[in-house]
This record gives structure tokens, C-alpha cells and sequence, in this order.
């Protein structure tokens, strides 16, 4: 367990590859996991699947995500690295889940399948019926069945909680009515879990049911929404008289904010994204130490140096909040502040590669070409500048994080 | 001192802006630069019959003898418009090149075609490491009797792809970087010895790589003097570079405006986005950017004629000026739509990529610095 006397942490500064020196500090157990995670995502991710993601690509194809997923499946339910036993996980603590995430990071594996392994499977586990983890959870953890979120609605983003979208109880069923916007994914997905509408008296927070909805199911039609760069990631989801039966109700009727709040908090420690970061600037000064001088090579090492510089620093401001004295629990709406200065770092260093590839990050190349033959990461760059900008909108954008963080932290 | 448009300024940009109203409404322009050459051949004969395509021209070509006032009005507008078209690399760059350094044979025969919208022209300057050094010129002429053999590589020229002639840089003398020794030439498309390979670029326009492998051309396609062809090059680089800085404080305009509306309206939480005053600050903060920017364009306008190094500092003090705002407004505008900021078929991302791709145009924010300090 890494806790930080001041003392370790000038010799921290010190160091010149302060990253190398914290993980030094890792136990013997936790750096021989460490070792043996990275040996085997370098041994076994498929290059096609590795290049796809060092090229910043978040719309991996469904078929690629799923092999990955199978791939650290096989190895003892790595695919579900946050999981328990019981439920076919690996078990791990968390300084391990940790540690695996962030070496994902560093070797270019895709995110999770995150709405499925890090957001329902938990929740199920904590508030599901015991037939709904027996049903759900193993195809998740197989990798069978793809989730989607739906959630924000035309009309209830940052204020989640004004949510429309309808379901009306008929005996057994409920009929759902209305539309899901921004759902990532669900031109992929098999499945998707949100919040209806089943009362709309009182405060807004109640009256919200959490189900389960196959995406096969009469009445659902998708409205692909391209982003402004031309990558198609979110969709808009109609319900048409849409029948969901009662037993894909998570927990009570008109609880479902409760659930909602507990799944949201399951997000907070992915979205600073600081490892994965980590590689992207590592393809960024790859790619400025070989600008001339007079070429502007000067500024933009610079600038990558800054860069690198902050972000040495909320790597250390995370590991702190995580490990500290009352480990990982004890983290609380300071989550937000690593959010908001993780993408944002994020973007700049995605700005910074397009900025300094001249007027050739300009270039729009389709996405559809083959990926890892024949081309570099650099040649997405503008198309990552702009697709990067969602990151500061979704996962609750940083302006509402600010205000988290001025209201649950500051007390203000 | 007087910032007022004269009568016939304020008439030339209420047509185009009514053109654009009429002609360009924002999902027309999403089908024009979803593919060929993302603009219409029948809006480029409107510009001609408009007389847009005459404006900076001398009347003896068919001109119409306008200032550097009247581009900056019309980049504006359509800056304003997202309008895609080869009116900055025909009209703006290569046009007033020509015009500029053309011997007076040369712009008889080209300047009342290109009026018409008959010809369109683009200039072929950067190169592949050229980077963003004017000098850095590897391709050679070399001279053979009465005609001149070019061989070289030239990257990203704006709408070469449907240029009938090109100003094509390279050097007569002496070695990469060295300031004397550069000279231009016209030189038609398609020719033997010209290869292309043309590429979309995230803005909707159009740009081209070349080679010219034993390109040929008659020693009368030469502009201007032999080695000597930097000065005018440099100068008519301003005058592209002042335009798309008018170009971007339209855009940033509009991204205001458009921002400032949505604002207005959206409610989240019981209460408009507008009335929150964390939001309304950023806004004010954009509001501030746009007015800076339209300073900055203006200034680098009204320094075109002045002599070359002041010329230089007002052109790269308005890049630079715009480099910043312009990101900052670009990125605002999305973030403060939030998810629909996002999207294919809302503008406001599409100003964002424009802005950007202006930010990559005719030297960067650090290349402008440093020049700004040297001029
Ligand atoms: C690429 C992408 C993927 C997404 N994926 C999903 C998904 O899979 N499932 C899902 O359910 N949703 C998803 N979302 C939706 C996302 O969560 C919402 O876009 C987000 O919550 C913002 O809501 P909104 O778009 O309605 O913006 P609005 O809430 O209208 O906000 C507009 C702007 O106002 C600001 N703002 C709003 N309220 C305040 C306030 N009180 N104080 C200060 N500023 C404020 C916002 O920060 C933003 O800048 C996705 C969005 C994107 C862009």
C-alpha cells in the first residue's frame, strides 16, 4: 500500500522518471502481478486490436471488442478485472484492479466493456434479484451479451433527473414510450439498461424505474447520430409501445435514482483516463523530438514537457486519494477534480499531436480504412482532436464536476 | 479616424450574406462537401455574376479596382457561412499573386478568365519539409535553352485539385533555405510530368499533394524575376493570411451568436442555461475573443500596402491573435451545447473544424510569433 510522508515525496520529484520510481514502491506481490498483467497483454492482444487503439479510437467494432474481451476471459475472468469470485471475477483488490487498468493503458488494450463489466454487472450484484444475476451476469462475463446505457434523454442531460421517457405498468409489463439520445453503442449492443419514467408526482428524483430492455424487443427503432468528425458512436433510441417485462425491473419501482447514483459512482475512477493519457503522450514526443528547431521543435517539446509535467502530478494528486489512509472508499466527490483535469489534459495532448503534425493533421482519412496496415496512429489526429472533445461532455460534464466539487468538497 | 463601411461596403456584404441565407442554409453545405469537390460549380458562376470574382482585380482585366477592405468583408461572410469554395486559393492568394508579380501579358491572358469563373487557379508552395519556412524550397527549374524543368514534391495546396493553373514555387539558384533564388511559374493542369494525390481535409475543402517529375514550361511562365520570387510570394501569403483571419473572426461571430441562443433557451434544472452565471462569464469571455479577433483581422488588413516589415508584424500579430481565440471560441461554442455540440448536423462543431484548419493555414501560432519578433 503506497502512502506518501513527505519525505517520499521529494525523492518522488527527484527522480527522473518519477513514474518508474512509483511503481518501485508497489509491494513485491503487486509488482510481480504487474509484471505478469503486461506479459501477457503484450503476448496476447491481437496487433490489429492494439493499433486500432493507439490510434485513439474509442469506436472499436463490436466483434474486436468482444475477442479482446474472450481473450482476458479466458484467463480467469480478467475480462471483469472489478468482479468477485463468486461471480467468476478474478477477485482482486483493488490496488490490483489498479494496476491492470493502468497497464491496459500503458500497452494500447481497449477499455473495457464498460457498461456491461463495470457499470451493471456491480450494480446487479448489489441490487439485482438473484434470478437477474443468475440470467445476467454470465454473459457478461463471457462477453455474449453487449450493454448500452440509456440514460440522458433530448431533454434531461446535466439534470439527469427531469427524465421523460415513459413505462407504464400492464399487468406483468411495463409499455415504455419516448426516447433515449446519446446512447453510445447501442448500434452495437444486444441490450440496454436506463431509467423510465413510471410517476411523475413529487420530487423528480423519485418515480424513476431501472429495466432492462432487449434492444431486439418490438417498438425499438435507432437513429445513428454522427459525430461532427464523421465518427458514428451514439444513437438515439425511440420507444414505441415498447412491452419490458416486470422481472427486468432492477430493484423497487420508482427507486431507480438510488441504483442510478450507485452505478454513476462506479464510473468515477475511469473517467480521468490518466493512464491512458500516459500513452498518448508517450506518441506525442515521439513525434516531437523529431521536429527541427527551426521548425518549431523547441515549442513543442515544450509543451509536451508541460504537459507530462501536469500530468505527473494528477497522477500522483490520484494514487494519493485512492491509497491514502482510508483507501479507495474513503475517495469522494473528489473523484470530479480528476475528471476534469484528466480530459483535459487528455485533449490537450490530443491538440497538441494534431498542432504539431501542420497543416497535414488537417487530412481527413476515413475511419474505415484498414487499420495497422500501412499507416501510423498520426494519421487520425485531427479526427482525435475533434472526437475528444465528448470526453469534457459526457460522464457528467466538467462544468457540473465543478460544481460537485464547489458544493461536496470546498462547501460552498 | 473612421471604422465605418462605406455605403458600398455595407451593400457587399448584405448581398453575400443574403446569398448565403438564400443559397447556403447549413444542411445544403453538409450534401456540397460530403463529396467531389464539396463546393457547386453554379455557386461559383453566382459569385462571378455578383462581381465577387472581380473584386481586387484592375479594371483593365475586368475588375473591379476594390481594397483589401472589401476581401476582408467578403471572408468574413463567409466565415459566417462555413462557406467551402476556391475563392481563398483562385481569388484571394494565387489571383493577387498573379496580379501582384504577373507581367502584364500574363495577367491578360489569365485575370479576365479566372473574373469570369472560367479558370480557377491555386498556388503551389509548401513542401513536404518545407515545414513552415517560406525558403525551405527543394524543388528545382532548372533552365534548358528556352524552357524550364521542374522536378519536385509540393504538399497540401489548397483546391490544386480543380486548378486550371498553378503558381508553382522552385528554386533557380542556390540551395534549401536560401532566400534568393526561389522563382514561380505558371504552370497548366493537367501537364505531362504532374501527379496529385488529392485529400478531404476535416473542414470540407480540398488539398493536394504534387510531384512534378520533368515538368516543363516555356521560359515566358516564369512571374516576376528570376531568383527574386520570394518577396512577392511572402506578400501575397499576407494577403491570403489576412483573409482567412477575417475568414475566422465570422466564424467566431456566428459561434457566439449561435451559442449565445442556445443559452437562451436550453433549460436544464428549471431554469435556462443562460441564467447560470458560471456559463454567462464563459460566454462574455467568447463575446470579448470575437471582438479582439475583428480587431486583429482589421489590423492585419489595413497593413497590407504598408511596407514589408510592418506589414509582416500586423499579419502575424492577427494570426497569432486569432490562433488563440479562435480555439478557445471553436472549443466554448461545443462544450457549451454540450452532447448536441457533438454532432454532424449542428454547425457549431463545424466551425471548430474550420477554426482549426485556419490555425494550420500559412504558418501556426509559434511560427507567427517568432516572426512577429522577426520580421
Ligand atoms: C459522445 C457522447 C457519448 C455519450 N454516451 C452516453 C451514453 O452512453 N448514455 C447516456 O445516457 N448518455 C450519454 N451521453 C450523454 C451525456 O451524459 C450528456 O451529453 C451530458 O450529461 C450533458 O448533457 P446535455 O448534452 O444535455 O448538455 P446540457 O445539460 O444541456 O449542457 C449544456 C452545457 O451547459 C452546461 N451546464 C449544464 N448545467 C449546468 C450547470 N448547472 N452549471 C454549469 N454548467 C451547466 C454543461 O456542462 C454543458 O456545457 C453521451 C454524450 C456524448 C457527447
Amino acid at each position: 500500500m503506497y502512502s506518501v510522508p513527505a519525505a517520499s515525496l521529494l525523492r518522488f520529484a527527484r527522480r527522473d522518471i518519477g513514474l518508474a520510481a512509483m511503481n518501485k514502491s508497489w509491494s513485491p506481490e503487486i509488482e510481480a502481478f504487474r509484471r505478469e498483467v503486461r506479459d501477457f497483454i503484450r503476448t496476447h492482444l491481437p496487433d490489429d486490436i492494439r493499433c486500432q487503439v493507439a490510434e485513439e479510437r474509442m469506436d472499436l467494432p463490436r466483434e474486436d471488442l468482444i475477442r479482446w474481451h474472450k481473450i482476458l476471459h479466458e484467463q480467469g475472468g480478467w475480462g471483469c478485472p472489478g468482479w468477485p469470485v463468486e461471480h467468476g471475477g478474478p477477485g482482486w483488490n483493488f490496488e490490483q484492479q489498479y494496476v491492470f487498468e493502468r497497464e491496459l493503458a500503458l500497452n494500447d488494450a481497449p477499455r473495457l466493456m464498460i457498461y456491461g463489466v463495470g457499470m451493471l454487472g456491480p450494480t446487479l450484484m448489489e441490487f439485482g434479484s438473484d434470478e437477474q444475476k443468475r440470467r445476467f451476469l454470465p454473459p457478461i462475463l463471457r462477453g455474449d451479451v453487449y450493454w448500452c446505457q440509456g440514460f440522458s434523454e433530448p431533454n434531461a442531460g446535466s439534470d439527469l433527473a427531469a427524465l421523460k421517457c415513459r413505462a407504464d405498468r400492464d399487468g406483468d409489463d411495463y409499455i415504455v414510450n419516448g426516447s433515449k439520445i446519446w446512447t453510445s453503442d447501442a448500434h452495437h449492443a444486444d441490450w440496454i439498461f436506463g431509467l423510465y419514467r413510471t410517476a411523475s408526482d413529487g420530487k423528480k428524483q423519485h418515480g424513476i424505474t431501472f429495466l432492462l430492455i432487449d434492444l431486439d424487443s418490438p417498438g425499438i427503432t435507432l437513429r445513428p447520430l454522427l459525430m461532427f468528425e464523421g465518427t458514428h458512436e451514439v444513437n438515439q433510441v425511440f420507444f414505441d409501445n415498447v412491452r419490458v417485462p416486470v422481472t427486468h425491473r432492477v430493484g423497487e419501482e420508482h427507486r431507480g435514482w438510488t441504483y442510478a447514483k450507485y452505478l454513476l459512482g462506479l464510473e468515477r475512477f475511469g473517467t480521468a483516463e490518466i493512464s491512458r493519457s500516459m500513452a498518448s503522450l508517450g506518441r506525442l514526443k515521439t513525434l516531437v523530438a523529431e521536429i527541427a528547431a527551426d521548425a518549431g521543435g523547441a515549442y513543442y517539446r515544450d509543451a509536451a514537457a508541460n504537459v507530462e509535467i501536469e500530468l505527473r502530478a494528477l497522477e500522483l494528486t490520484e494514487r494519493r486519494l485512492l491509497f491514502g489512509p482510508g483507501g479507495p472508499d474513503a475517495m469522494g466527490p473528489e473523484a470530479s477534480m480528476l475528471k476534469v483535469r484528466g480530459t483535459e489534459l487528455q485533449q490537450c495532448i490530443l491538440e497538441l499531436t494534431m498542432e504539431a503534425m501542420g497543416p497535414a493533421g488537417q487530412i481527413d482519412r476515413p475511419r474505415d480504412a484498414q487499420p495497422g496496415s500501412n499507416r501510423t496512429q498520426l494519421e487520425q489526429a485531427g479526427r482525435n482532436y475533434f472526437n475528444y472533445r465528448k470526453t469534457s461532455i459526457y460522464s457528467g460534464s466538467n462544468e457540473i464536476q465543478k460544481n460537485i466539487i464547489a458544493k461536496a468538497v470546498l462547501g460552498l | 479616424m473612421n471604422f465605418q463601411f462605406s455605403d458600398e461596403q455595407t451593400l457587399i456584404r448584405d448581398s453575400i450574406s443574403r446569398f448565403l441565407a438564400d443559397e447556403y442554409a447549413f444542411d445544403r453545405r453538409l450534401t456540397l462537401t460530403a463529396d467531389g469537390l464539396g463546393y457547386s460549380d453554379v455557386h461559383w458562376q453566382q459569385f462571378a455574376e455578383l462581381g465577387w470574382l472581380a473584386l481586387p482585380f484592375a479594371e483593365q482585366y475586368g475588375g473591379l479596382d476594390a481594397t483589401p477592405v472589401e476581401t476582408m468583408i467578403i471572408m468574413e461572410q463567409f466565415g459566417r457561412g462555413l462557406m467551402v469554395s476556391p475563392y481563398l486559393s483562385t481569388i484571394v492568394f494565387a489571383g493577387q499573386l498573379l496580379a501582384n508579380a504577373g507581367s502584364e501579358e500574363q495577367c491578360e491572358t489569365i485575370l479576365p478568365d479566372v473574373i469570369t469563373g472560367d479558370r480557377l487557379l491555386a498556388c503551389a508552395y509548401a513542401e513536404p519539409q518545407s515545414r513552415r519556412a517560406l525558403s525551405g524550397v527543394s524543388t528545382r527549374a532548372e533552365r534548358d535553352g528556352d524552357i524550364f524543368v521542374i522536378n519536385g514534391d509540393k504538399s497540401l495546396a489548397i483546391y490544386a485539385e480543380c486548378a486550371h493553373t498553378l503558381i508553382v514555387s522552385a528554386r533557380t539558384s542556390g540551395v534549401d533555405h536560401d532566400a534568393h533564388g526561389v522563382s514561380l511559374f505558371l504552370v497548366d493542369t493537367p501537364t505531362a510530368g504532374i501527379s496529385m494525390t488529392h485529400h478531404r481535409t476535416h473542414d470540407g475543402s480540398r488539398a493536394s499533394d504534387i510531384t512534378l517529375h520533368n515538368v516543363t514550361v516555356s521560359a515566358d511562365k516564369l512571374i516576376g524575376e528570376l531568383d527574386n520570387g520570394l518577396p512577392a510570394l511572402d506578400f501575397a501569403i499576407d494577403v491570403a493570411t489576412a483573409a482567412v483571419c477575417a475568414e475566422a473572426s465570422g466564424a467566431m461571430w456566428a459561434v457566439y451568436e449561435q451559442t449565445l441562443a442556445y443559452l437562451k433557451t436550453r433549460e436544464q434544472f428549471g431554469q435556462t442555461l443562460g441564467s447560470l452565471q458560471a456559463l454567462q462569464h464563459r460566454l462574455v469571455d467568447v463575446y470579448t475573443s470575437c471582438e479582439l479577433a475583428q480587431s486583429a483581422a482589421l489590423d492585419a488588413t489595413l497593413h497590407l500596402g504598408a511596407d514589408p516589415a510592418a506589414r509582416r508584424r500586423a499579419v502575424s500579430a492577427a494570426k497569432v491573435t486569432i490562433a488563440n481565440h479562435g480555439k478557445t471560441v471553436g472549443q466554448e461554442g461545443v462544450q457549451l451545447h454540450g452532447g448536441v455540440g457533438m454532432t454532424m448536423e449542428l454547425p457549431i462543431g463545424h466551425y471548430l473544424k474550420r477554426l482549426t484548419a485556419i490555425n494550420a493555414a500559412f504558418g501556426d501560432a509559434n511560427y507567427h510569433l517568432r516572426r512577429y519578433q522577426n520580421p
